[in-house]
C-alpha cells in the first residue's frame, strides 16, 4: 500500500505584496499526481522555479492545495488542521538542504533532534529523551559526544546527519529530502549518500528526494518523476528514463549533465533546445522545443499511458 | 561588429605567439610562488594555504580543484592581494604579474591590476551585483575606471560587452535593475564586467555553482570561447570534476592547504596518482554503479593549525606508511606534465 499519495494537485501563488494589483499569479503545482510505497525513492527533478519544491511542502501539509488530494497511508489528510493534523504529522518528515542553516545555533545538538520528541512523545522522560537522541545519532553514524555541543562545532556533513537524525526521531514512514547533498562536498556528499541508503534498507522508508543533480538520483532513486513549469513531463523507473527517455525536456537535462572524462569534450550532442522560457498555453515546453508542431499550441499536458506528457515524443518504444 | 573594440594582439595567430613575435604574451604569467597564507583562529595565526606555487600563462585554464576548507578561494583571492582587510596575511612566497611582485605594488598599482590585468567572476551572482544600481551604470563604472573613455564610449562599449556575452536587447537591459534578471542573465552581466576593462587573467571562483544545470552549460560555453578569443588564462577554482573536464587544460588538486598533485587535464583524469586525488575521483555518483555504495574517505580534513607535519592526508589514506610523517616534498613523484607529493603513488594505473 502506498504509505504516500497525491492525486491532481494544484497550487496557485497570488502575486505579492504591493504589487498584488498589477502582478501576475503563478500557477506552481498544475495537475500532479504520484504515489510512493514503502522502501522506495521517488526522485522530482527540474529545474528552479519548476515547483518540485512546492509540490513536497504540499504533500507534507505544509501548503493547503487549491484542489487536489494527499493522503498519508491510505487516509484522506487534505483537509486535517490542527490537532488533528499535528498528531499525524510524525508520517512524514524532512530534511532540508542547508546544514548551516537548518540547525538553531543557539541549542544543544540533542536539543534541537529531541525537538519532535516533544511534541510526539509528551510521555517521554528526559532520560528516555536523551537515549532516544543517542540511539538515532548512532543510526545516522555520530556518536554520543557530541550531544552537549553546538552546531557551530560540527562539519557540514556531521550537521546534515544530525538534520537527518532529527527527521527521524519521531519514526516516520516518509522521509521528503530537499537537495540533501547539493551543499556537501563530493566526498561527504558521498558518505550521506550511502548513509541514506543504509537507513532506508534497515527502516522501510519511502523518499521523495528532491534534487537537480542527476547523477545523485541515478545513483539513489528507483524511480523518477521529472517536472516543468509546475507540471510533470515524464515520469517512470530510473533506468527507463536514463536510458531511453521519451520528453524532449528530459532529453534537454540529460544532456545537460556535465561530462566525467575530458574525452567526451568533443561529443556533440543533437541540439534539441532552441529557445528560452515557457508558453503560458499549451504545452509549457513550446518555446524550447525542436520538435514542436502546431498541434502543441493546443495540447493539455496530461501523461500518456507510458507516462509522458508530450505530443510527439523521441521513443515510442519506451 | 561587436568586439571591434578588441585590441589586435586577440587576432594574432596563435603561432605567432608560440614562437615569440609577441613578447607581451611569451614573457607574461601570472606566477605564484611558495605562497603561504595565513589566518587568525583564537587569536592564533596559522597557516591555511602552505607553500603553494601556481603558474597562470595566457591562453590557458587551470583548474583549481579541492573540497571546502582546502584554501582554494584563499589562494584565488591572494592573487588580486583580497582577502588582507579580513585578516588573511602572506607568510611567506611571492606572487608575480609579469615578474613584477603583486606584494611591492601601491595601493594605486593595484587598483590597475584589479580589472585591468586580472579580473574576477563570483560564485553568487545574486549577490555580486549592487541591486540598487541599473546594470548599465554598474558597467561603465567599471569601464570608466579602467579605460579613458567618456560617457558615450563607455556606454557603447558597455552594449559591445553585453553583445559579447551573448545578451539580446542589450539597450533595454542596461537600463534594468539586477533583480529583473535571472540568474544566468546575471552570471553573464558579471562575466561581460569582468571582460570591461580587458584584462589577460580571469580567476571565476566556482562560476556556475548558483545555476541551474541547462544554463550552466551555455555558461561554460561562453567563458571558453571568451578565453580562447581574447587568449585568456583563466584560473578555475572548483569543487567539480566535471567542470574540470569541460574546461581545463592544466589541473591542480588541493588538500589541507596543499597542491597535492598537478598536471595536464588528461594526465589526471588518466592517470590520477596521489591517494587523494583518486579517492575523490572515485566517489563520484556519475562514475559508479546505480545502487552500490559509493567509495568514501574515512576521517575528516584537519582544519589549519592541526595539520600533521608530514603529509597531510596521511591519516586517511590507505597508503601511508611511516615515512609519510615527514614532510613530503611537492614534486615528490613526478613524470612528463605530472607531480604529485606522494611518496608511495608506484606507478599510477
Amino acid at each position: 500500500m502506498s504509505v504516500l499519495r497525491v492525486s491532481g494537485l494544484n497550487k496557485t501563488f497570488a502575486a505579492g505584496g504591493m504589487f498584488k494589483a498589477i502582478g501576475k499569479a503563478k500557477r506552481a503545482v498544475i495537475d500532479t499526481s504520484f504515489d510512493l510505497v514503502a522502501g522506495e525513492t521517488l526522485a522530482i527533478v527540474g529545474e528552479s522555479g519548476s515547483g518540485k519544491s512546492t509540490t513536497a511542502r504540499l504533500a507534507m501539509q505544509l501548503l493547503a492545495p487549491d484542489s487536489g488530494n494527499i493522503f498519508w497511508d491510505g487516509e484522506d489528510v487534505t483537509h486535517l488542521t490542527g490537532k488533528a493534523l499535528r498528531s499525524r504529522r510524525s508520517h512524514i518528515q524532512m530534511v532540508f538542504q542547508d546544514p548551516f542553516a537548518s540547525l538553531n545555533p543557539r541549542m544543544k545538538i540533542w536539543e534541537s533532534v529531541a525537538e519532535g520528541l516533544r511534541v510526539h512523545r509528551p510521555d517521554m522522560t528526559k532520560t528516555q529523551r536523551r537515549q532516544k537522541v543517542a540511539e538515532t545519532l548512532a543510526l545516522c553514524g555520530l556518536d554520543d559526544s557530541g550531544m552537549d555541543r553546538y552546531p557551530h562545532q560540527f562539519s557540514g556533513g556531521q550537521r546534515q546527519r544530525i538534520g537527518i537524525a532529527r527527521a527521524l526521531i519521531v519514526e516516520p514512514k516518509v522521509l521528503v529530502l530537499d537537495e540533501p547533498v547539493s551543499a556537501l562536498d563530493v566526498s561527504v556528499q558521498a558518505q550521506v549518500l550511502n548513509l541514506l541508503k543504509d537507513i532506508q534498507a534497515a527502516k522501510n522508508l519511502a523518499y521523495l528526494f528532491i534534487s537537480h543533480d542527476l547523477s545523485v538520483v541515478r545513483h539513489i532513486a528507483d524511480r523518477v518523476s521529472v517536472m516543468f513549469a509546475g507540471r510533470v513531463v515524464e515520469q517512470g523507473n530510473v533506468e527507463d528514463i536514463f536510458e531511453h527517455c521519451a520528453h524532449p525536456y528530459t532529453r534537454a537535462l540529460l544532456d545537460a549533465r556535465p561530462i566525467t572524462h575530458p574525452d567526451e569534450r568533443n561529443r556533440v550532442d543533437e541540439v534539441l533546445v532552441i529557445g528560452e522560457g515557457m508558453s503560458d498555453s499549451g504545452c509549457a515546453y513550446q518555446p524550447r522545443c525542436a520538435f514542436k508542431q502546431e498541434s502543441c499550441a493546443s495540447f493539455d499536458g496530461e501523461l500518456d499511458a507510458q507516462g509522458c506528457a508530450c505530443l510527439f515524443p523521441l521513443n515510442s518504444q519506451k | 561588429m561587436a568586439g571591434d573594440h578588441l585590441s589586435a594582439y586577440h587576432y594574432f595567430p596563435l603561432k605567432w605567439l608560440e614562437s615569440g613575435v609577441l613578447m607581451r604574451h611569451t614573457a607574461a604569467m601570472l606566477e605564484l610562488s611558495n605562497l603561504s597564507l595565513s589566518v587568525s583562529i583564537q587569536g592564533e595565526r596559522v597557516d591555511a594555504v602552505s607553500a603553494v606555487s601556481l603558474r597562470l600563462a595566457p591562453g590557458r585554464v587551470l583548474g583549481l580543484v579541492g573540497e571546502s576548507g582546502c584554501g582554494k578561494s584563499l589562494t584565488a583571492q591572494a592573487m588580486l592581494r583580497l582577502g588582507e582587510h579580513q585578516g588573511v596575511e602572506k607568510s611567506s612566497g611571492d606572487i608575480r604579474l609579469d615578474g613584477k611582485s603583486l606584494f611591492d605594488m601601491s595601493e594605486e598599482q593595484l587598483r590597475t591590476v584589479r580589472g585591468g590585468h586580472i579580473a574576477m567572476i563570483f560564485q553568487e551572482p545574486m549577490t555580486a551585483l549592487n541591486p540598487v544600481f541599473s546594470i548599465g551604470s554598474q558597467i561603465c563604472e567599471v569601464i570608466r575606471l579602467h579605460l579613458d573613455m567618456n560617457k558615450q564610449q563607455a556606454h557603447q562599449r558597455a552594449i559591445d560587452l553585453l553583445q559579447d556575452v551573448g545578451m539580446q536587447d542589450v539597450e533595454q537591459i542596461l537600463k534594468q535593475y539586477p533583480d529583473s534578471l535571472s540568474g544566468g542573465m546575471r552570471q553573464r552581466v558579471l562575466i561581460a564586467m569582468a571582460m570591461a576593462a580587458d584584462p589577460d587573467y580571469i580567476i571565476a571562483d566556482e562560476p556556475t555553482t548558483a545555476l541551474d544545470v541547462s544554463v550552466q552549460k551555455r555558461i561554460i560555453a561562453l567563458l571558453l570561447n571568451l578565453q580562447k578569443k581574447r587568449n585568456l588564462g583563466l584560473l578555475l577554482v572548483t569543487h567539480d570534476f566535471g567542470l574540470v573536464a569541460e574546461m581545463c587544460d592544466d589541473v591542480a588538486v588541493m588538500y589541507a592547504g596543499q597542491i597535492v598533485e598537478s598536471g595536464s587535464v588528461a594526465e589526471i583524469f588518466d592517470h590520477p596518482a596521489h591517494p587523494y586525488t583518486r579517492a575523490l575521483m572515485a566517489c563520484r555518483p556519475e562514475v559508479s554503479s546505480p545502487g552500490k555504495a559509493l567509495p568514501v574517505i574515512s576521517g575528516q580534513v584537519p582544519p589549519p593549525g592541526r595539520w600533521p607535519s608530514g603529509c597531510h592526508f596521511a591519516k586517511r589514506c590507505p597508503l601511508a606508511a611511516d615515512d609519510c610523517n615527514n614532510p613530503v616534498a611537492a614534486d615528490a613523484w613526478s613524470r612528463e606534465n605530472h607531480v604529485t607529493r606522494c611518496l608511495h603513488v608506484g606507478e599510477p594505473s
